[in-house]
């Protein structure tokens, strides 16, 4: 066993760390505040080879690994959660499953200039009555020669707003729930394809959350990702891959609110000496930090086991659930260690509390979580 | 008609910890080393982005040199990773301890067994030593014409035009090349390393390292030993005498900062 990290990994999570500390960590604040999208950033990012991390070079991408993957996406959340989430969103469940599941053609067309950071991806499986339950998803898809004609709408859409092609899980055969449900590939400019309610949100509010409406919009056949049917199986598949992102990015506001925290401790004098002298907050401190670096385990073995080509569904749901109620946890500590500056919004933690719990309900709930993770124990009879 | 030249930069590059972040230990008057992130001399990052600016505009290579310890590598990585085309590491016990005059002569060495090139480009100073001597002693060891302190530059029929950030005053020069140039932190803003070069940056073919018995120097012009100058002691500087606060309203305060300027002399 080898805890180090390659230099491949040392020197990726270097050039992110400088990034965001340069181009993000500055504006965040107000992008938070006025909910602006952070465009230029984004631009910026995909020049540099961040939208295509794990996307092969013969495919636009930097064709670095998992572990490489997560330790970018930590260090863009620790500036800025909102970056870090529409950069994951657009690598691992949009360009991913197109990577997994394309044809050439629909690499050559759509893969390419995802990888380049040249379109934006998102990825809309969630309903007003399907989130959980994807499975009992309601937009339909109807074949119609060499179209088929998508109805429905999409809510809570990562970049809804901003994307350029979006992956969209629709059913064919509605009598067979979750065995009727196929994924296409859905550009922006498709006719019968709006956006629709921009929500305003309580953290991560730098990415745009939206509502996708379909209306008879047709969507040519050789855009159906996968084989038909198998949409749902692979939706799952990919999201898999979507919670190490996920997990990574509440990595990364649990190590900012910690470092934030101990900042802010050794300044912070009360009774005559800093507050990290008192044993009160070293507690707090020595939790963050032995929950953090385990959150971190949890992270980079979901992700090495995905570099092996071993299962790693298991893994990533324990990643996501963990690390983000660590983020949760610590955040909460360290807007307790500001006192009242902790709930100033001149103070980072007073948005790493809020984006933390988003953190913790999307890409599955705790609870989904926690039924995966049970249901394979279970049937395993050990972890 | 012969083919003409191809463009062939060399950076020196030097890895220093990020001063900071360094902090001096009062009781042994050294530099506490220990959590200090290494980084890449700010001022040499700007001589790497200023040759791949004049390769992007007329073609040819970059070769990026260093002298330092095994970690220094990662110094190399990182602007292998801005897009240079290959990297030497010189790293040796034999070369440890070197002053600015023995790392010069060094340098000098190996990088007269590189291809030859046709331009040198160095930061202006290194913010660990501050001294600004590496660059200049490379000039005189490798016979060259040298231009410090270079704010602006272009390169036209193989000779250089080059602004100086001088004082009190911008200078304008022409040096024909090949020639050596070290450059300030106005001449440009470095891109940052992509990830797109992070595969080949760490894939080892474009690094090359060098011991000393890959120069043809003995061991006694190397390092320590041979260096004419050493650091005696360390020691942080004495603080500085606590500003003063003028109270009053502004215009109260202006007058009472004029009558202490001109108390000064500072003004008339």
């Amino acid at each position: 066993m080898d805890f180090e990290l390659t230099k491949q990994q040392k020197l990726s999570r270097h050039i992110a760390r400088e990034f965001a500390q340069k181009e993000l960590e500055p504006y965040a604040q107000d992008w938070d505040e006025k909910m602006e999208f952070p465009a230029e950033a984004i631009r910026k990012l995909a020049g540099l080879g961040f939208m295509g991390i794990s996307i092969p070079k013969e495919y636009g991408g930097a064709g670095l690994d998992s572990i490489s993957y997560t330790l970018i996406i930590e260090e863009l959340a620790k500036a800025c959660a909102s970056s870090a989430i529409i950069v994951a969103v657009h690598n691992s469940v949009c360009a991913y499953p197109i990577h997994l599941l394309g044809t050439e053609e629909q690499k050559q067309k759509y893969l390419i200039p995802l990888a380049q950071g040249r379109k934006l991806g998102a990825f809309a499986l969630t309903e007003p009555n399907a989130g959980s339950d994807p499975a009992s998803l309601e937009t339909t898809a109807e074949q119609r020669g060499k179209h088929y004609l998508l109805n429905g709408t999409k809510i809570f859409i990562t970049s809804g707003s901003t994307s350029d092609i979006v992956i969209v899980m629709a059913s064919t055969d509605r009598s067979k729930r979750g065995r009727g449900i196929t994924s296409f590939i859905v550009e922006k400019g498709f006719k019968g394809f709006s956006v629709g309610k921009k929500e305003e949100k309580l953290g991560i509010r730098a990415s745009d959350t939206c509502e996708l409406i379909f209306e008879n919009c047709a969507v040519p056949e050789e855009n159906v990702l996968g084989n038909p049917g198998e949409g749902l199986t692979s939706a799952l598949t990919t999201l898999d891959t979507g919670r190490i992102g996920v997990a990574a990015q509440a990595l990364g506001v649990a190590q900012g609110a910690m470092e934030e925290s101990i900042k802010y401790c050794n300044e912070r004098k009360q009774f005559g000496k800093p507050l990290a002298d008192f044993q009160a907050i070293q507690w707090m401190i020595a939790d963050m930090a032995t929950e953090i670096a385990a959150a971190r385990m949890l992270v980079h073995r979901a992700a090495w086991l995905k570099d092996q080509g071993k299962p790693f569904s298991i893994e990533s749901s324990m990643a996501k659930l963990y690390a983000s109620e660590v983020a949760l946890r610590t955040a909460t500590k360290a807007v307790q260690i500001h006192g009242g500056y902790g709930c100033m919004k001149d103070y980072k933690v007073e948005r790493y509390f809020r984006d933390a719990k988003v953190i913790e309900i999307y890409e599955g709930t705790s609870e989904i979580q926690r039924l995966i993770i049970a249901r394979n124990t279970l049937r395993k009879g050990s972890s | 008609m012969a083919k003409k030249k191809e463009l062939h930069i060399i950076v020196t590059v030097k890895q220093v910890p990020d001063t900071h972040e360094v902090r001096i230990d009062p009781k042994t008057n050294s530099l506490i080393r220990e959590g200090v992130p290494s980084i890449v001399n700010p001022e040499d990052r700007n001589a790497v982005e200023e040759a791949l600016s004049l390769r992007e505009k007329h073609g040819g290579t970059v070769t990026v040199i260093t002298m330092g310890p095994p970690q220094a590598e990662e110094a190399l990585t990182e602007v292998l990773a801005m897009g240079v085309d290959r990297a030497v590491l010189l790293t040796d016990r034999a070369f440890a301890g070197a002053d600015t005059l023995v790392t010069a002569f060094t340098l000098s060495q190996a990088i007269r067994k590189l291809e030859p090139c046709q331009l040198i480009l160095c930061g202006r100073q290194a913010i660990d030593g501050d001294t600004a001597q590496v660059g200049p002693q490379l000039a005189g060891f490798l016979n060259l014409p040298q231009v410090t302190y270079a704010a602006g530059l272009t390169l036209k029929d193989n000779a250089l035009t080059v602004e100086r950030s001088l004082e009190d005053c911008i200078e304008k020069v022409r040096v024909n090349l090949p020639a050596l140039v070290t450059v300030t932190a106005e001449i440009n803003q470095p891109r940052y390393p992509s990830l797109f070069n992070v595969q080949d940056a760490c894939g080892g073919k474009q690094l090359t390292i060098w011991r000393a018995k890959d120069l043809p120097v003995p061991h006694e012009m190397l390092g320590l030993s041979a260096s004419p100058t050493w650091v005696k002691k360390i020691f942080a500087p004495e603080q500085g005498k606590k500003g003063t606060v003028i109270p009053g309203s502004e215009k109260e305060m202006v007058k009472i900062l004029l009558e202490k300027l001109k108390e000064l002399n500072f003004i008339q």
